[in-house]
């Protein structure tokens, strides 16, 4: 009896094809195969029918002398350097638009959005016409309207708008006083990173306490301290080692300062105004998503409207605001590709655009092109993640 | 956007059409009844649409000449306007029969595009368009400027060439198409349009006021322009290159569109052999033989050609210079048909 029962309890071993482990195993291993060979079918097609039309391959191109000028370079670039530089030069003009608008249209963003709920009729309804407005108008019509309509209508050079002959618009772009950094700087260099060090030590020990005692320190205010006073003391004390280059018009051109291009101006006005209208209904859902409840609590507890916005709404609202964020700096960061239409020269238009016509080979610079927005897309997904990680509701 | 989808769209086609597209193009373009030729966005005198709207210019009437040679008809052409950007992508991936865009012949070109340059329609050469108020008389004088300057093109690389030359520092403003370094320079972004030459006296013409900008004399670099096509087919390439040459020689032997007719029963063996009358130039080419007469009926010699797009009777009054034939001083010089 006791035999017979063990015998139907435990199942019978299937055949290997009636398996669903084996089967599915079987299944996917099959699939992979057949993508993999397909790849490796149009790979070698392309590659075989590239070299019978007498199309160079390969990337031995990137050590070969590019010979055009760029109109803005983060790093040392000259037309004496390599196609491979080229491709540097453009993945950072890039990386600065996209982070530099990230900012912008982040902080906008939230002022718009949280300007939107506000009990001020007129304060709601400006944001409301900025909202519908800017996020209604194509992004390439707006890059248009800042550059053509509003930054090539400026005067020449010679005639620039100016202010104490410090600082330049003109419509070759914005000139500014430039530091100098003489022999001897590094001591305040130096000083200026210890003093962030400090501030980050300060700020943890702060929130260590006040989670301890319930005590409170004027952290912004010492650290604002910290950040001025210390770099400036030793400044002073080793003698003033950085000097400052003001912009002069010389010839053609200003000499001198530093200069911002129109072009980045434009794509980085246009990309942070209209990523952040969707940036200002995400915060707005964001915090209307927080329970009414939430607020009176808090208004309950003595707290006034300030911090009741940010002890206690807004990071609730992050969860929700977060993901969809994410989603707008992606945008941001792939519609940074317009840039092409003004003439910033960013990776689309330095290498996809110059460096593959000067050298013909399509492919392998598309190829490459592709890779680095989705690294791009990837990390800030990535990094994103994280965060949103970070702010999710831990339960205790 | 379009830009990148053209691309994207002609990287998929190398990669999975090209068998198909590597057939003789001569047998495509009959069969399809019309021939697709790369053209510019819009430069005046060598393609850019008329006021009637139909493309005109001497790279557009190259493209006729081949039509007519092929299909008996210089008006079935479609002509595909493409920036200098895009141009190589379009012919490599078969997107275009024949490129007729004012490129320069240049060793690179030539041998890892995978592209044939048939001749030279146009003989140029780079120089410099500067505002008349900068009061500047020589390209020497441009130390520090700011050029403004078509993306894709050897004038790019010849500036650099040219500024190291003469130890110059200088800025550049990089642009999609001829308009918009126009645009850019009557903007102001820029104290000089660097562009071939040719091309420069094109674009002014398109300025709100054009005197408000001169071309310098200085030419800084050769640009031999002519139409390109896909290596690989040699018929193809042999009909592109001698249509040119056929053109050449009839400006050469007097052969006009009005007298081609009447010159058809001249007893002067060398135009009989032109026209077709005499020998089997055509057929050795998968042509009829009225090849040379009709591409010349409907669109003229090579002389006629340039007068009619380019030439002092045009708002570019271009002279004919190094474009002259060989037995006048210029540079055309085209194989004998025999």
């Amino acid at each position: 009896m006791a035999e017979v029962e063990k015998n139907i309890l435990k199942p019978s071993k299937p055949s290997p094809w009636n398996d669903p482990a084996v089967r599915s195993m079987v299944f996917q291993a099959v699939a992979l195969i057949a993508v993999v060979y397909f790849f490796y079918i149009i790979f070698q097609n392309t590659l075989h029918n590239m070299e019978t039309r007498g199309i160079t391959t390969g990337f031995a191109f990137l050590d070969k002398s590019a010979g055009f000028g760029i109109l803005m370079s983060l790093i040392e670039y000259d037309e004496s350097h390599t196609y491979g530089r080229t491709f540097l030069v453009g993945l950072l003009n890039t990386l600065l638009v996209t982070f530099l608008g990230v900012i912008l249209a982040t902080s906008v963003g939230f002022i718009i959005g949280v300007a939107r709920l506000s009990s001020n009729w007129i304060i709601s309804r400006l944001a409301a016409v900025y909202i519908e407005t800017l996020r209604n108008i194509p992004l390439l019509l707006q890059i248009f309207f800042w550059y053509f309509a509003v930054l090539q209508v400026l005067p020449g050079p010679r005639n620039s708008l100016e202010w104490q002959e410090t600082f330049f618009l003109s419509n070759r772009g914005f000139y500014a006083p430039a530091p100098v950094f003489e022999e001897g700087s590094g001591v305040v260099v130096g000083a200026f990173i210890l003093a962030i060090v400090l501030i980050i030590a300060i700020a943890r020990w702060a929130h260590k306490r006040q989670e301890a005692t319930g005590q409170q320190f004027h952290t912004v205010y010492v650290s604002l301290g910290i950040l001025i006073g210390l770099p400036t003391i030793v400044f002073f004390l080793s003698g003033m080692p950085i000097g400052i280059e003001y912009p002069e018009l010389k010839g053609f051109n200003f000499k001198g300062g530093t200069n911002i291009i129109p072009e980045l101006m434009a794509l980085l006005w246009a990309l942070s105004f209209y990523t952040a209208a969707f940036i200002a209904e995400i915060v707005r859902a964001g915090i209307l998503a927080v329970s009414h409840g939430q607020t009176e609590a808090a208004h309950a507890l003595g707290l006034r409207n300030s911090p009741t916005l940010k002890l206690v709404v807004i990071p609730q609202a992050l969860r929700v605001i977060i993901p969809p964020l994410t989603s707008q700096y992606l945008n941001l960061a792939k519609n940074s590709s317009l840039a092409t239409a003004i003439g910033y020269p960013d990776l689309v238009a330095v290498f996809m655009g110059t460096t593959l016509n000067q050298t013909g080979q399509a492919v392998e610079i598309v190829a490459m092109t592709m890779a680095v927005y989705l690294a791009i897309s990837l990390t800030i997904s990535a990094f994103m993640n994280w965060y949103n990680k970070s702010k999710a509701l831990v339960e205790r | 956007m379009k830009k990148t989808i053209t691309l994207m769209g002609a990287i998929v086609a190398v990669g999975m059409f090209a068998t198909a597209a590597s057939a003789a193009t001569l047998d495509d373009v009959k069969a399809r009844g019309n021939l697709s030729c790369g053209v510019s966005t819009g430069l005046p005198g060598f393609s850019a649409p008329d006021d009637k709207n139909n493309w005109a210019g001497l790279d557009v009437d190259t493209c006729r000449a081949v039509a007519a040679a092929v299909l008996g008809d210089a008006n079935k052409v479609k002509f595909v306007p493409l920036t200098a950007k895009e141009r190589w992508t379009a012919l490599q991936s078969g997107e275009i029969d024949m490129l007729s865009r004012n490129s320069t012949w240049t060793h690179s070109r030539d041998l890892t595009l995978g592209a044939n340059f048939t001749g030279v329609n146009y003989y140029d050469g780079q120089g410099f368009m500067v505002s008349s108020k900068l009061g500047v008389k020589s390209a020497k004088e441009l130390d520090g400027a700011t050029f403004c300057i078509q993306a894709g093109t050897t004038t790019e690389l010849n500036l650099s060439d040219f500024a190291r030359e003469h130890g110059f520092k200088y800025t550049v403003v990089t642009v999609d198409t001829s308009d918009q370094s126009v645009q850019a320079f009557e903007a102001g972004r820029c104290d000089s349009l660097t562009s071939d030459q040719s091309q420069l006296y094109g674009l002014r013409s398109k300025m709100s006021n054009p005197a408000s900008a001169v071309v310098l004399p200085d030419v800084i670099s050769k640009e031999p322009l002519g139409p390109v096509v896909r290596k690989g087919d040699e018929q193809w390439f042999a009909i592109v290159k001698w249509v040119l040459y056929a053109q050449v020689n009839a400006e050469e032997m007097g052969i006009t569109s009005k007298n081609a007719k009447e010159m058809r029963g001249s007893d002067n063996p060398a135009i009989k052999r032109v026209l077709g009358s005499d020998g089997t130039f055509g057929a050795s080419m998968g042509l009829t033989e009225d090849w040379a007469y009709n591409a010349i009926t409907q669109v003229g010699n090579y002389g006629e050609m340039f007068e009619r797009n380019v030439g002092m009777n045009t708002p570019l009054q271009i002279a004919r210079g190094l474009n002259d034939l060989w037995s006048r001083g210029g540079l055309q010089y085209a194989p004998p048909i025999r």
